[in-house]
């Protein structure tokens, strides 16, 4: 028997009709109840609402499955997907954000490095909400889109190896950098997370690696011999700086 | 057909019922349960193993984040009516949860209806939403409260735009 003069707290109520109480605090738990009305009336309030999502949403799940749904289908035609509303709304979206991105370098006035680092995470979040078209070359084609950036960014760009964090490559296009042009890099994770690589020419010297973040996104920033490096993600920065040091070594060894 | 498109197509269902209760909107809800499924079918090779089932709902949430996300930077039309009314004798009690599921912020949201409607324990939601258990406590008390309140009548606060 456990002591039943603890008393038991909010979060032990959860727990209990959630099925994440210690078996030794059940009885205490539910002592606890027959003698405070207004705890049991709340435990009792949520298995009513319990009920009623079950009873709003298992028909649902017991519907037939759309035929868009089926994974044969699915399988087959891998492209095919994520059309009508959200299409739309990302057009409105993308609309808008391009008007912002412009408006925003006429009136920055702060270094260039920092001018660097901003556009690259306007990027970021501009092409991450991307469905249909989240970069203008895709990564199967990685060679070709490493020539042509290196062409047109006038130094040798290279798409960095990250699939040893579960990062694919899906591919990059070419931006307008605040010194020229910049070359810009997707990755995506298998949970749909993704990353973005920004570099361009920037007149500073080797500057070591830095974090900011912004809204729902976070970003580490370095340069190195005249290239300014930014690598966009979620906000987690522990995953940033794994995934940033990863880019890093490989750049250094290709001589940036 | 291999052992994980089975443990897949054997998920299709409960995504079904999280993203019609996430999204609110059948059209929108199926959508991104396509879009999971792609997802999850283009990275076969990427997964290694571990929980299927947690690993689909982890997508669906982010995709669900990211829709959202663009969503916010314009003014946000929510519609008086969900697109398909199911017909049946419930019907005016599952409007009432539903309106309810709207008033909540989108994190809240998504923890209420992975704890109480697809079963998932503590720990599973701390790891779809990568955040620590404690903070998966707080928002699906705050949930509960929020919608406890809304079902009885009381005026939902007006929701504040993250």
């Amino acid at each position: 028997m456990t002591d039943k003069n603890i008393p038991v707290t909010e979060d032990e109520l959860h727990a209990y009709i959630d099925n994440e109480l210690p078996a030794e605090r059940h009885g205490d738990v539910e002592a606890w109840l027959v003698t405070h009305p207004d705890d049991a009336e709340r435990v009792q309030s949520w298995r009513a609402m319990a009920d009623a999502l079950h009873a709003r949403y298992d028909r649902v799940a017991d519907e037939a499955v759309p035929k868009r749904l089926e994974i044969e289908r699915l399988a087959r035609q891998p492209r095919k997907w994520m059309v009508g509303a959200i299409a739309a709304t990302l057009v409105a979206f993308i609309a808008g954000g391009a008007v912002g991105w412009m408006a925003h370098g006429a009136a920055a006035a702060p270094s260039a490095f920092q001018i660097l680092t901003v556009d690259a995470l306007d990027a970021h979040k501009l092409y991450v909400v991307e469905v249909r078209h989240p970069v203008e070359v895709p990564g199967s084609e990685r060679t070709h889109l490493q020539q042509w950036l290196s062409k047109r960014c006038g130094y040798s760009v290279k798409a960095p190896e990250l699939d040893g964090t579960g990062l694919k490559l899906v591919g990059g296009r070419l931006l307008p950098g605040p010194q020229g042009p910049a070359a810009f890099f997707m990755y995506e994770g298998p949970t749909g997370e993704r990353f973005t690589l920004y570099t361009s020419r920037a007149k500073t010297k080797t500057a070591q690696m830095r974090y900011t973040a912004a809204e729902n996104s976070g970003a580490m920033y370095w340069s190195e011999d005249g290239v300014g490096y930014v690598l966009s993600g979620p906000i987690d920065k522990d995953r940033l700086n794994q995934v940033a040091r990863l880019v890093y070594d490989q750049t250094e060894k290709s001589g940036g | 057909m291999s052992a994980f498109r089975d443990d897949v197509e054997a998920m299709i269902p409960a995504l079904r019922r999280y993203a019609r209760a996430l999204a609110r909107d059948a059209d929108i809800a199926d959508d991104l349960v396509q879009d999971t499924l792609v997802r999850a079918l283009r990275s076969e090779r990427l997964f290694l193993g571990g929980d299927i089932r947690s690993w689909l709902y982890t997508i669906l949430t982010n995709l669900n984040r990211n829709r959202r996300r663009s969503l916010a930077r314009r003014p946000q039309f929510t519609p008086l009516l969900e697109n398909n009314p199911d017909a049946s004798g419930t019907e005016a009690e599952g409007r009432d949860i539903a309106r309810a599921l709207a008033t909540l912020v989108e994190d809240q949201r998504s923890v209420l209806l992975l704890v109480m409607l697809e079963g998932l324990s503590y720990r599973e939601v701390a790891n779809i939403q990568g955040v620590p258990i404690g903070t998966v406590m707080s928002r699906l008390a705050r949930a509960r409260a929020h919608v406890k309140a809304c079902l009885e009548g009381e005026r939902p606060a007006l929701r504040r735009v993250k």
